[in-house]
């Protein structure tokens, strides 16, 4: 029975490491340890063993099942990694593949210029005003101190309607619009949109295009809260390196006027093809609140005062990502437009 | 205007400073110098040469071998000009020498010929060909006699000059004079004026016996005055008066148009030289032209007056039109020996309405019209005759003829140094600000703490206190400006609702997928009111600079089709657009166009390319129906959007529908017609417009929440057969209507239309899902309202459940 048990063990230990597979050695497993299998069987044949002899035989039987499940044990955790491993092999993937397009659009450069312009004042307390794009004469022009005949008037050559309507050649008119509501209250206002003027379309002139407006009135409103209000501007826009500096000129809608420009953000202001070797750029008309418009919209020029500040987010675009030629902000080349849909530096 | 340097320097003392800094200063106080021009281009090499001897070249017909004095020697040049001649003294630029536009000068043979160097014109120079006087426009520059062979002609051309290019603005019009430009100088410098001299002595005959004036307008011309100047010599004018007029950008002509035109500069006086032998009549007469009377101008050209023309006349006839243009009939020819010399101040709305009616721009018209200075009328007439004493050998008759009733009062201003800094947020010292004023030359007193200003009459742009604020912060400089920001009470700023909504609107569309566009709003009027959702009368230009852009839209769609066809045309395989925009519709009280903010899309090619995974879709009604509908449920208004059947001219008439709200028509989605495809060259493409206006003003319910319900909902799938037409909104209408609070949504999952199928039927399969946030339903209500749902599909519809 000895020799019977030796035979039955090297018989499963080779059956054992014949197995390639889980299911393989779990069909030895029932065949050999199960309550069908042999050695069940050698157990059971035990009682035909004189009594004496059967403690002796059982712990052998034991010691051979243990072994036994202890190799077969061994080979199961082999076998299972195999498995798993077989299967993460023919799970692998080409990583390098393409991802499933997420396909977005983007803000057009103007509207991006815009918002950010617009976002750095409604921080510093403004609200955005806006108007009509066909406008009275009155607002575009006489209310702000350009009356008929006003020689300022051949440098806006301007879209007539009719006599007294015309596309408005600035959004100067919402200004004009915003002061005569207001009624002689404070104001803090940005004001965005379309113009016209009577230009040829080519590489810098565009017969319609955007502007950006803001205006504030209140009770001393001083020329230095302009030029703090503007450096703050140049300084969120073109970087915190900028500094200003503002020029005399002249609007008739501001007394005093002024041109500002920035150092260059290119080259710091050593000079550079960007700012055509000067160091500066300019960026901005504006100046303080002429009295003859204050007066117009119902305002006391004498107790009041106010700034006003303009300029082109076609240029400001123009200039920030270096677009050559102004055209392209009006054809729509999805090669163009989608150019800007990254976030900034 | 152009400033050169060295003429600016006659009246004030530039202190030697390079002409950048001069510039840069300039600018800095409020005048652009747009741009600084060395009319020495750097050119060395360039000398005085004397023609000893002229040759015909043997093998060349049109070149002659000249010998030439240069100076230090006699060398032998090729020219080819016609004009040369021996005896002539000439430019000649030698072996060395760069010309202006990187000529390089070298020893050559031409025709087997040496030639050591060139003979030059003017233009070669780099002096414009339109300033070269007309003698010497096309051919080599003669010098005078007196010029030294071999000393640099830049000098003697006044070419050793820089030019400051000044960008005027319209208040500046006193800086279009030398002398306007030296006084804003001499202030920026701290420099005193020096004025030119006029000094002659007068004949013993007085003008008042040659010439008779009479204004019959004198509020278009309050004054006049004429002088007449006898026996001179019309000839060139001297070197360094036409040097001086080209780099005044002024072509030279002879000795009196040049000196009108030499004072014209100095003073921004505007003269007129007329032929006095040929008014005939001795007279001047100013008066409005008679509408339709015809003169005959200095350019020969027959011009028709207006009666609100003003013109000179010799009592007859027109001479010249006002502050225009002369006429051909008095003239100043070579053998004119009396002149007669018009200062005068016409009204500057006179000038300008009639330089425009005859589209003529003149450096006079220009001046006239921003209105020159009162006192500088007499000035430039006693200047002009002083110069022709001197450079025509005139007489200057004694005295002058003269109408004056002009105002000549300068303007005053009072104004406290306190309301000066508080507007500039400074604190400037009287002492500074007074200091500022002598420097401008503004006369003052101080008194009372204000300070009481006459502006001089040639500073027109000085009115009120502001402007004084300006005059004194430019000079004290902008830089000393502090930085501040406003003191006011603090107050939130921030979007209108409308503004928010419209941001979100954009970034929904672009998170979709489309990117925005900004077409024109002007267009064609065969574009203007193409497929719009509202037509009205249309807004029209008055004088359009083309057809294309003549009208205002009435729809966004056209012209983004146009960008559409653009893009395709240039590969682009997927085209989706938006843009926000107005159109402008009929007329509203106030005359204006009623203006709608509008938002349109299209979409064309792919929408999905994921081929590898097999996922691919082409764009079609469906996308842009979904980028619609996910609008309307960002806004809010998705329960009160319907869309319906419509055909519209251009669009597909089967896959045309207009979008509804609250059953107010407020958009169109479509496919465009396939003809309108085919002229376009574009794929399937699908469009859409909304009144955006409309949509973002809705008013809707508060956000509120409701609560996320514990209780399980249960769905209940039905498949029905239909007929084919029946449109699946309807069916999804009637099981809403009837499947009562505890139908929460209907899902269309399933649509079929086929061989399986009877003809002219098709099987559309909803789930239904029923819900109570309170509690778990049973069997038998959920059975309950199904069977409603049901019975009302056959009934309102004829739907048949499908086995
Ligand atoms: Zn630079």
């Amino acid at each position: 029975m000895e020799a019977q048990l030796q035979q039955l063990k090297e018989e499963v230990l080779q059956k054992i490491e014949a197995s390639a597979s889980v299911k393989e050695l779990n069909d030895v497993r029932v065949a050999y340890l199960g309550k069908k299998g042999p050695i069940t069987d050698l157990l059971k044949g035990m009682g035909k063993l004189p009594a004496e002899e059967r403690p002796k035989m059982g712990a052998l039987v034991n010691v051979v099942r243990e072994e036994v499940t202890t190799v077969l044990e061994a080979r199961m955790t082999l076998l299972q990694e195999q498995a798993i491993n077989e299967q993460l092999e023919k799970e692998s993937i080409d990583v390098t593949l393409p991802g499933r397009p997420i396909k977005t659009g983007n803000h057009h450069p103007l509207t991006r210029v815009v918002e950010e312009i617009e976002d750095l004042f409604i921080s510093m307390g403004y609200e955005i005003a806006e108007g009509p794009e066909v406008e009275k004469d009155y607002y575009n022009f006489e209310a702000l101190n350009l009356p008929k005949g006003h020689p300022a008037r051949d440098m806006q050559d301007s879209f007539y309607i009719s006599e007294d309507i015309l596309l408005r050649t600035h959004t100067s008119p919402v200004q004009a619009r915003t002061m005569e509501a207001k009624e002689g209250q404070p104001i803090k206002i940005i004001c965005p949109g379309k113009v016209y003027r009577r230009d040829n379309d080519d590489a810098t002139h565009s017969h319609q295009f955007t502007q950006i407006e803001g205006l504030v009135i209140g009770e001393n409103i001083r020329m230095s809260d302009l030029k703090g209000t503007l450096s703050i501007f140049a300084k969120k826009m073109f970087g915190d390196d900028r500094e200003i500096r503002l020029r005399p000129s002249f609007f008739p809608f501001t007394e005093p006027s002024v041109e500002m420009d920035i150092s260059c953000f290119k080259c710091g202001g050593d000079g550079c093809n960007v700012c055509k070797k000067t160091g500066w750029i300019e960026i901005l008309g504006a100046g303080m609140v002429h009295p003859n418009v204050l007066e117009m919209a119902g305002y006391d020029s004498k107790k009041l005062s106010g700034f006003a500040f303009g300029m082109g987010p076609e240029r400001i675009a123009m200039l920030k990502y270096g677009v050559e030629d102004i055209r392209h902000f009006y054809t729509n080349d999805v090669r163009f437009l989608s150019q800007f849909h990254r976030t900034e530096v | 205007m152009l400033v050169s340097t060295k003429w600016l320097s006659e009246y004030v003392n530039t202190q030697g400073l390079d002409p950048k800094d001069l510039g840069e200063k300039i600018t800095r106080a409020g005048i652009e110098v747009d741009a600084v021009i060395d009319r020495s281009h750097g050119m060395t090499n360039v000398v005085v040469g004397y023609v000893k001897e002229k040759v015909k070249h043997p093998e060349a017909d049109k070149l002659n071998i000249c010998q030439v004095d240069v100076g230090e020697e006699t060398t032998q040049i090729i020219c080819g000009a016609p004009n040369v001649e021996a005896g002539q003294k000439v430019i000649v630029a030698r072996p060395g020498a760069v010309l202006p536009g990187g000529m390089k000068i070298k020893k050559a043979k031409l025709r087997g010929e040496e030639s050591n160097g060139m003979i030059c014109s003017l233009q070669e120079l780099g002096i414009e060909g339109r300033l070269v006087s007309k003698a010497y426009a096309d051919g080599i520059y003669v010098l005078p006699e007196t010029a030294v062979p071999g000393e640099s002609v830049l000098p003697l051309l006044g070419l050793d000059d820089v030019v400051l290019e000044l960008g005027l603005t319209p208040n500046r019009s006193d800086a279009l004079s030398m002398l306007g430009v030296a006084y804003e100088v001499g202030a920026i410098l701290s420099e005193d004026m020096q004025y030119p001299e006029a000094s002659y002595s007068e004949s013993n005959e007085k003008a008042s016996d040659y010439l008779n004036l009479k204004v019959e307008a004198m509020e278009e011309n309050p004054m006049y005055i004429a002088k007449v100047v006898k026996n001179i010599q019309v000839k060139e004018s001297p070197l360094w008066l036409q040097h001086r007029l080209m780099a005044a950008g002024v072509r030279p002509h002879n000795n009196v148009v040049d000196i009108t035109n030499y004072v014209l500069m100095e003073y921004g006086q505007p003269l007129h030289a007329f032929d006095y032998d040929r008014l005939e009549t001795k007279e001047i007469v100013v008066r409005l032209a008679s509408e339709g009377e015809k003169i005959v101008t200095l350019d020969d050209q027959e011009r028709t007056l207006k009666s609100n023309h003003l013109v000179i006349t010799n009592g007859k006839e027109p001479i010249a039109i006002a502050g225009v243009m002369g006429g051909a009939n008095s003239e100043v020819h070579n053998d004119t020996t009396t002149v007669v010399i018009e200062s005068a101040y016409f009204a500057s709305g006179s000038v300008r309405q009639t330089s425009k009616d005859h589209n003529l721009r003149s450096d006079a018209s220009a001046r006239f019209e921003k209105g020159v200075d009162p006192n500088r009328v007499i000035l430039a007439a006693e200047r002009a005759a002083s110069l022709l004493a001197e450079l025509a050998g005139g007489e200057v008759l004694a005295g002058s003829v003269m109408v004056d009733e002009l105002d000549k009062t300068p303007a005053e201003v009072v104004v406290s140094p306190d309301f000066i800094n508080n507007r500039l947020g400074m604190k400037i010292s009287l002492e500074d600000m007074t200091s500022i004023l002598t420097r401008l030359k503004f006369d003052y007193q101080a008194a009372n703490g204000l300070l009481y200003i006459k502006a001089p009459t040639r500073r027109q742009d000085i009115k009120i206190e502001e402007d004084i604020i300006e005059e004194i912060a430019r000079m004290y400089g902008y830089d000393e400006i502090p930085m501040t920001l406003p003191v006011e009470e603090s107050k939130p700023g921030g979007l209108s609702s409308y503004q928010a909504k419209r941001r979100q609107v954009r970034a929904y569309l672009e998170g979709a997928g489309l990117y925005q566009a900004i077409t024109y709003s002007l267009t064609s009027k065969e574009m203007s009111q193409k497929f719009a959702l509202e037509t009205a009368p249309v807004t029209e230009l008055l004088m359009p600079m083309s057809e294309d852009r003549s009208i205002l839209r009435q729809s966004l769609i056209p012209h983004l089709l146009e960008a559409v066809t653009y893009n395709t045309a240039r590969q682009a395989d997927t085209v989706a657009l938006y843009e926000v925009g107005s159109v402008f519709l009929g007329e509203t009280e106030s005359g204006l166009p009623h203006e709608q903010e509008h938002l349109a899309a299209v979409i064309s090619g792919k929408w999905l390319d994921h081929s590898w995974q097999g996922e691919k879709k082409a764009v079609d009604f469906f996308v842009l129906k979904g980028i619609v509908e996910g609008l309307m449920e960002l806004l809010g208004l998705s329960k009160e959007v319907v869309f319906e059947r419509t055909e519209v001219d251009g669009l597909h008439p089967g896959r045309t529908a207009s979008i509804k709200l609250a059953g107010e028509e407020i958009g169109l989605i479509a496919q465009l017609h396939p003809s309108e495809q085919k002229t376009r060259d574009l794929k399937e493409t699908y469009v859409l417009e909304l009144n955006l206006a409309k949509v973002l003003n809705k008013e809707v319910e508060a956000l509120y929440y409701a609560p996320v319900s514990k209780f399980p909902s249960i769905s209940r799938d039905i498949a029905l057969v239909v007929d084919s037409e029946k449109a699946t909104g309807e069916l999804q209408a009637i099981i809403h209507l009837s499947g009562g609070r505890l139908l929460k949504n209907v899902h269309l999952f399933d649509l079929y239309e086929g061989e399986k199928m009877e003809p002219g039927k098709k099987s559309v399969a909803f789930s239904l899902t029923y819900f109570d946030p309170e509690r778990t339903l049973t069997d038998e209500e959920v059975v309950n309202a199904h069977n409603k749902v049901l019975k009302a599909l056959a009934e309102k519809a004829g739907a048949e459940l499908r086995g």
